[in-house]
């Protein structure tokens, strides 16, 4: 089988986008990334768009048959993918699908949400009808399934509370240099252990942002890339998995079985282990996130990941393995099924040298990208093709 | 009114039940939880919540053991006055947040169910 490219990619503002809707976004991201990979759009022969919600959001059906028009992509085939947070990986892997299976030469992939004009709680309300009616009806939220698993996490393990405020404070920081980051914009512990409690224990800075975004990539066989560039990334490892719908009937609340089985899935096709990958983003959509990834992932033992975040293992310039150089979910911002192809693309340029002053030294990168609360996940191994 | 868990043809039991169990076997019968008590695994207070739910919204997981079986359940709190180990019953509520104000279609659903209270 032939190895899956990326040859371009491209990302918006993200933040608040102030009168422009989820097509205005997608239109913007989709045609930067035609003129970063130098494809033109009537050579597209799949068009993906990831987007959780845009329905429910905005009442904006039918969004991938609309991009192709606006940005003249006829006539392609287009496919809404949606797995809520991870929408944007599920649309990583049914490109390299699409391509990996011969059905396309060239595939666009263009992730999407508009968020900012819903409030807090309307927003916190659409990503909350993930869960079971046995857990909606008790007013049950993402962040309160956070505030639950950190409690148990941080009494079963002894872990300091200080520990989840130090993945705030790195990504934050992180997040000074990505331009296109939400918040640009360091904080200190202290300020993330005061600020105020939105899911005891996690407070206000344990959680990522609402947002506004978009964000793309263009994948083809490596022989079509060839034709476009001498430097690419190709994917190596790809692999989805599920655990429980209802959270609380997981086994152990601490271990997301989705990444750990996804995870195993992409090192297996990649031939890559934990120990082969030199920089991660990682879905921090709350801090306890990135704890349970790391470990998921056999980055760090069960029970552990916050001794090496203390360590600062896992700071960009400094630490062994560099997690969320972009500034991850949480200073970035989380415009749903945009997030999971950001990370690509945060991957794809740490591996093309492109990533300015956030650069790395890197040959193999991973992004894992989790929907509702470990529910559905994909995890990606890329790789600098030469 | 039951807290209805469902038993499983491999001796498992599920809360809410499924129609296969988490060994794939078939439901074969049903346990009302609401006739025992259970401990509090963890919980949290929710101050950001979504249209029609009370706030703070208190939440805890609650494990009953049922014959040497465990079961694991999801509920509000009757206080914000909950600790980790603490033993609780679940008591029946009307409506636990508002049909309607919420995303979810109101006619999809009940709203009625289990707050765990302290014993």
């Amino acid at each position: 089988m032939e190895r899956v490219a990326i040859i371009g990619a491209s990302m918006t503002q993200f933040g608040q986008r102030e009168g422009e809707w989820v097509l205005d976004l997608l239109a913007e991201a989709g045609l930067e990334c035609l003129e970063d990979s130098g494809v033109d759009a009537s050579d597209v022969d799949h068009l993906y768009v990831s987007n959780m919600a845009s329905g429910e959001f905005e009442g904006q059906t039918g969004i991938p048959n609309a991009l192709a028009h606006d940005i003249d992509a006829m006539p392609a085939y287009t496919q809404r993918v949606d797995q809520t947070s991870s929408s944007g990986g599920a649309g990583i892997y049914a490109a390299w699908q699409s391509v990996a299976s011969g059905a396309s030469d060239m595939t666009m992939l263009v992730g999407g949400e508009k968020m900012t004009h819903r409030t807090t709680g309307e927003a916190t309300d659409v990503i909350a009808s993930l869960t079971h009616p046995a857990e909606y009806k008790h007013g049950v939220t993402l962040p309160s399934f956070a505030g639950l698993t950190a409690r148990h996490y941080l009494e079963r393990f002894d872990a300091p509370r200080d520990s989840l405020a130090k993945v705030a404070v790195k990504n934050h920081k992180n997040g000074v240099d990505n331009p296109n980051a939400q918040f640009q914009k360091e904080i200190d512990e202290e300020t993330a252990l005061e600020s105020p409690i939105v899911a005891d224990p996690l407070r206000l800075y344990d959680f990522c942002p609402i947002t506004d975004g978009s964000a793309a990539l263009m994948l083809c066989p490596e022989s079509v890339a060839e034709e476009y560039t001498d430097d690419y990334v190709v994917i190596s490892g790809i692999d989805g998995a599920t655990d429980t719908h209802v959270v609380h009937e997981r086994e152990d609340p601490t271990v997301m079985g989705g990444v750990v089985e996804s995870g195993r899935g992409a090192y297996e096709m990649s031939g890559y282990g934990p120990d082969d990958i030199d920089v991660a983003e990682l879905h921090d959509m709350f801090t306890i996130l990135e704890f349970l990834q790391m470990e998921g992932l056999g980055f760090a033992e069960q029970g552990e990941a916050w001794e090496l975040v203390e360590d600062g293992y896992t700071e960009r310039d400094t630490g062994e393995l560099p997690i969320n150089t972009s500034g991850g979910l949480k200073s970035k911002g989380h415009p749903l099924g945009a997030s999971g192809v950001a990370q690509g693309v945060e991957i794809y340029e740490q591996l093309m040298g492109e990533a300015g002053p956030r650069q790395v030294d890197a040959d193999v990168g991973l992004c894992c990208n989790v929907g509702g609360f470990g529910n559905c996940v994909i995890t990606t191994i890329m790789e600098a093709a030469r | 009114m039951t807290m209805e868990a469902y038993e499983y043809e491999d001796g498992s039991i599920s809360y809410p039940g499924h129609p296969r169990g988490p060994g794939g076997t078939e439901p074969v019968d049903t346990i009302d939880l609401s006739e025992y008590t259970g401990k509090v695994v963890t919980w949290t207070t929710s101050t950001a919540t979504p249209p029609g739910v009370r706030e703070p919204n208190t939440l805890a997981i609650v494990e009953f053991d049922v014959e040497g079986e465990t079961v694991r359940a999801l509920g509000q709190v009757t206080t914000d006055d909950v600790e980790t180990g603490d033993e609780v019953e679940p008591v029946h509520v009307e409506e636990l947040r508002e049909p309607g104000a919420g995303i979810r279609e109101p006619e999809s659903q009940d709203w009625d169910g289990y707050r765990f209270q302290p014993v």
